[in-house]
């Protein structure tokens, strides 16, 4: 069970790398928070996958599950707070762009 | 009847959050999640009777599965743009039409999209989310509509309306 | 076993490095919070290991709240960004 749990938090570290790379490297705020947002949430979640099989249904193993939705959530909805938030600050989107259908919404 | 619900909530998270079940622990519990639920009661959903048919649960746990390998699909390609030596990345901003009512159900399906590979939603005005994709494969609205939300938004409707 | 868990906890705390480097060198106040709403998230990996490294359970309890804190932070920051007063 132990060797489970060790091999989840393994590839949860490796997930929380690309997204820590996937930070420095891409080239406008919203790309940045793509690649942060989803693998650094996926990571953090495995490695608490992997405290739970390490525990077992123990009282630490419970508190982990019970952490998964809640880091979730909180995580999706400031990442949609960020976006919009930086949008309407007025940062503008990369160069390489090809589409921006919200313009005409903010404007009105 | 929502305080009842939300009370019924709060205690189980209680429960499980300390996790022993001694007569002084429990009565706390109580306490504080009559606090709660008196509180932020008014704040909670209004229709609580869809909570209690369970072919609902049953279509929950189907969704859940898909999600995850979605997710994990989109961990491993968003992995691959980042350690791809050009990046490959076509941003930009497009709207989708969706077809859902509540609020509830908006709510999980743009936390759903939020997930997926290489989207994020950056608004939802009416029945339009404003989605940020990382690379915008094709510039017709029914295909991309059918790309980012048609996987989820049938198992959505069931569950949440 | 715990020495490995050991060298993977320096790894996770190395990652925020990354982070560090987002918020000071970020073009726009933006990229700031970027940063730093994804350095809450790795501390609660951090807590995570942690909890199993030292064999105590309240870590954990740490890190829920850490989660709860760091999704208000970024609520308030991303306010402040859209223009709006806090009590809207």
């Amino acid at each position: 069970m132990e060797i489970i749990g060790f091999i989840f938090i393994c590839i949860g570290i490796l997930f929380n790398f690309f997204g820590c790379i996937g930070l420095t490297r891409l080239p406008d705020v919203y790309n940045r928070l793509q690649s942060a947002t989803k693998c650094v949430t996926l990571g953090t979640c495995s490695i608490l996958i992997g405290v739970f099989f390490h525990f077992g249904f123990t009282e630490a193993g419970i508190k982990a599950i019970i952490a998964i939705p809640l880091l979730f959530f909180s995580a999706t909805v400031a990442a949609h707070a960020l976006v919009k938030g930086a949008y309407i600050f007025g940062v503008k989107l990369g160069d390489k762009s090809v589409k921006d259908d919200y313009k005409d919404v903010t404007k009105s | 009847m929502r305080y009842i619900a939300l009370f019924i909530l709060a205690f189980i998270f209680w429960l499980l959050l300390t996790f022993n079940i001694d007569i002084s622990n429990i009565i706390v519990g109580i306490v504080a999640s009559l606090i709660t639920a008196f509180v932020f009661g008014k704040y909670f959903i209004k229709d609580v009777i869809p909570f209690l048919q369970p072919q609902r649960y049953f279509w929950l746990i189907i969704y859940l599965f898909i999600f995850t390998w979605e997710c994990i699909k989109a961990n491993f390609y968003v992995a691959y743009l980042v350690l791809h030596p050009a990046m490959p990345i076509k941003p930009g901003i497009v709207k989708v039409k969706m077809g859902l009512k509540t609020n509830i159900a908006k709510t999980m399906l743009a936390n759903s999209i939020t997930m997926t590979p290489g989207t994020i939603t950056v608004d939802i005005i009416n029945d339009e989310i404003y989605v940020h994709w990382i690379y915008v494969s094709s510039e017709d609205p029914e295909e991309y509509s059918q790309k980012i939300s048609g996987r989820f938004e049938k198992y959505i409707k069931k569950i949440f309306e | 076993m715990i020495d490995y868990l050991n060298i993977l906890l320096y790894v996770q705390i190395a990652l925020c490095v990354f982070c560090l480097y987002r918020i000071i060198r970020g073009p726009s106040i933006a990229d700031r919070m970027v940063g730093i709403d994804i350095f809450g998230i790795i501390v609660v990996g951090i807590c995570a290991i942690l909890s199993i490294t030292t064999k105590r359970a309240f870590i954990l309890d740490i890190g829920i709240a850490w989660i709860i804190l760091s999704f208000i932070g970024t609520l308030t920051l991303a306010k402040y960004l859209s223009g709006k007063k806090l009590n809207e």
